[in-house]
């Protein structure tokens, strides 16, 4: 088997320490240096990271102008014009980003709002905190307390919808839609698996007819034709239908992914629950939805994250969110041309704000996990 | 059959007073074309203890799926306990709470704890206090010998756990009778004993239960009477010993010879 038994016990020569394993250089070995392709991609990656970070570093942090008055002020601060990011716009438009054009001294209020729905989501999601209850309670007045603190009104200053604009529009917009596309397409799941034709049939025309159509049409649709529909002299405010376009078009979709859910339980969990007397409605409640909604946990948060992005589309019938809002700045004679920190700013916003719903719902999986 | 048991008792001790449990009278049904059971003709009284046998696609599990009302049948009249399943969804409900199902792949709740599945119906269907459901469902748990598991999580157990889960789940709502359905066929061997033990346990304590199984030492030891089906009808019924001496039909005869060959 082997020539070390040619050798008495202990006479052995010793052997060349084996290579390494373990740690950083046995990592490197078995990941970077496995074989000669390995070691043309590692080399070929090293040259490209070292070409592009020193710029982008240089660009991005080192030579950027955090303060100026306007974009003059900030090529003056640099080596060359235009040779690092201008950040000195963002921090100046911040404020305009964040609130659009709500009145100044009511700004606590947007604040207020912002806080409060950190806590319904925080206090309606985890498990175990006192009180759970009230916390569910309050995750559900949520919408209507946010709607009142934003638009006032019952002794608060009346703020226009057309005063909203920036990061809090498209909060408005993305929150609207996820907080009531959900149970909206629960609703409409349940009601196309029902055995009343006719309920079935009216949740699969209206679900076939809003994922046929883009969103945009539906928006279009909100912006000039529902006007057609509403009485003469009625002025339905423009941001309530493009919510409620909004929410119809996400609730078909989330719609769809809970029916996918509903599909993968087994026809013995509904008898189950059938045979011991539980009600259609306690059986939903009790036994299938929570199921069903933790097998469409992906989905359901893959269609959210869809629709958080979407709402910059209402940009295109005139409305201002942070997307808007943000390309009307970069005409601003004071800030012109500065593009890229805009869209570097706006897809940080994006990107972080859709990562952690993303991270989310992972950790919400992985809790819900009960070994099944 | 891979099951030693002595008998529970040999004469049925059937309250002759009492009017039939279960009363169901020239009852048909159809899947589709498909005319699945004929003319089922069944009265159980009160206390009785029926196995159902017969080849695969008889019609066995169908048959009891209808006296709960899972299934529904198109022709004659099913009268448990006195109230006819008709299309009132209330007198459905009420049957079913007072009927137990227990079934092949135990159909327990993933996603609760073995006490919140036993606990689940008492709470919400009969409006039990929580900590009166939790008490009940304990006493039940212990019943069929697994009160240790009470926090664990379906997927957590074995087959065998689960089953005797499944049969304290349905025991909790205090049923009238019980429904069985294969309940040791997706077993292995070795823990279809434990869950037999909680049924011939069942079976003293007086319960009425209809059984479809093949596990024919169950029957010998536990039934008053043994019902042959094939192609959806009831070929023979008898108290078991005859059954399994003396059956009459080809038929039976047939089956016998394969069941018990096997
Ligand atoms: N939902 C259904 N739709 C159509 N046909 C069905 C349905 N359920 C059962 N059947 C058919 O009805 C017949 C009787 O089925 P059933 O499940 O009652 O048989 P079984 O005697 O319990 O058989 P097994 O021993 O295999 O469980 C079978 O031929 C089956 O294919
Ligand atoms: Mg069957």
């Amino acid at each position: 088997m082997s020539e070390s038994s040619h050798y008495a016990p202990g006479t052995h020569p010793d052997l060349p320490p084996p290579a390494r394993t373990t740690g950083m250089v046995g990592w490197v070995r078995g990941n970077l240096l496995s074989s000669p392709l390995n070691v043309a991609l590692t080399l070929l990656s090293i040259w490209l990271l070292w070409s592009i970070l020193p710029p982008a570093i240089h660009w991005l942090f080192t030579e950027a102008v955090w303060t100026a008055k306007d974009r003059k002020e900030c090529w003056a601060l640099m080596d060359a014009p235009r040779d690092a990011a201008c950040w000195a716009f963002i921090r100046g438009s911040f404020e305009l980003f964040v609130y659009g054009w709500f009145p100044e001294p009511e700004r606590w209020r947007v604040n207020l709002t912002f806080i409060l729905f950190i806590a319904a989501i925080f206090g309606g999601l985890r498990e175990n905190i006192p009180g759970k209850k009230y916390w569910l309670i309050f995750a559900a007045a949520y919408p209507f307390i946010a709607a009142w603190l934003l638009l006032g009104g019952f002794g608060l200053e009346p703020v226009g919808t057309n005063k909203l604009g920036g990061i809090l529009l498209t909060l408005v917009v993305a929150v609207t839609g996820i907080a009531f596309s959900l149970p909206i397409g629960i609703a409409l799941a349940l009601g196309r698996r029902s055995k009343l034709p006719a309920l079935r049939g009216v949740c699969v025309i209206f679900i076939e007819f809003i994922r046929g159509v883009p969103l945009i049409t539906l928006l279009f649709v909100a912006s000039t034709m529902l006007t057609y529909f509403l009485p003469p002299g009625s002025t339905f405010d423009l941001l309530m239908r493009v919510l409620i376009m909004v929410t119809l078009f996400a609730s078909a979709y989330i719609a769809e992914v809970v029916r996918g859910g509903l599909q993968g339980l087994s026809a013995g969990q509904y008898e189950a629950a059938d045979s011991l007397g539980l009600s259609y409605w306690r059986a939903h409640q009790l036994v299938i939805l929570p199921q069903a909604l933790k097998i469409s946990i992906p989905g359901i948060v893959n269609t959210f994250i869809g629709s958080f992005k979407d709402s910059v589309l209402v940009l295109i019938i005139g409305m201002m969110d942070i997307l808007g809002l943000g390309r009307a700045r970069l005409n601003d004679p004071d800030w012109l041309g500065l593009a890229p920190e805009l869209y570097i700013f706006i897809s940080l916003f994006f990107f972080i704000s859709c990562f952690s719903m993303s991270r989310y719902s992972l950790s919400l999986e992985k809790k819900l996990h009960t070994g099944h | 059959m891979n099951q030693e048991t002595t008998p529970v008792s040999t004469q049925p001790r059937l309250d002759p007073s009492d009017a039939k449990i279960i009363s169901i009278k020239g009852m048909h049904k159809w899947f589709g074309d498909f005319h699945v059971l004929k003319d089922i003709n069944l009265e159980v009284a009160r206390s009785e203890r029926i196995v159902i046998c017969g080849p695969s696609g008889s019609g066995k599990s169908t048959l009891i799926r209808c006296i709960n009302r899972l299934e529904e049948h198109q022709q004659g009249s099913i009268v448990v306990d006195g109230t006819e399943l008709t299309q009132d969804l209330k007198n459905i409900e009420i049957i079913r709470s007072e009927v137990g199902m227990v079934f092949q792949q135990f159909n327990l709740f993933p996603h609760l704890t073995v006490l919140d599945n036993v606990m689940l119906a008492p709470i919400w269907v009969r409006k039990l206090p929580r900590a009166e459901a939790a008490e009940q469902a304990m006493q039940y748990l212990e019943r069929v010998k697994i009160p240790e598991q009470a926090a664990k999580y379906p997927g957590q157990l074995s087959g065998g756990q689960q089953q005797r889960v499944a049969i304290a789940r349905s025991l909790c709502m205090n049923p009238r009778i019980m429904l069985f359905d294969e309940p040791t066929s997706a077993l292995d061997p070795e823990m279809i004993k434990e869950v037999l033990d909680v049924m011939i346990e069942l079976a003293e304590s007086g319960m009425t239960m209809l059984v479809v199984t093949h596990e024919m030492g169950f029957a010998t030891a536990v039934a008053h009477r043994v019902i042959f089906m094939d192609e959806g009808e009831i070929i023979e019924q008898k108290p078991p010993r005859e059954f399994f001496e003396n059956p009459e039909h080809e038929r039976t005869k047939l089956f016998l010879s394969q069941i018990l060959h096997h």
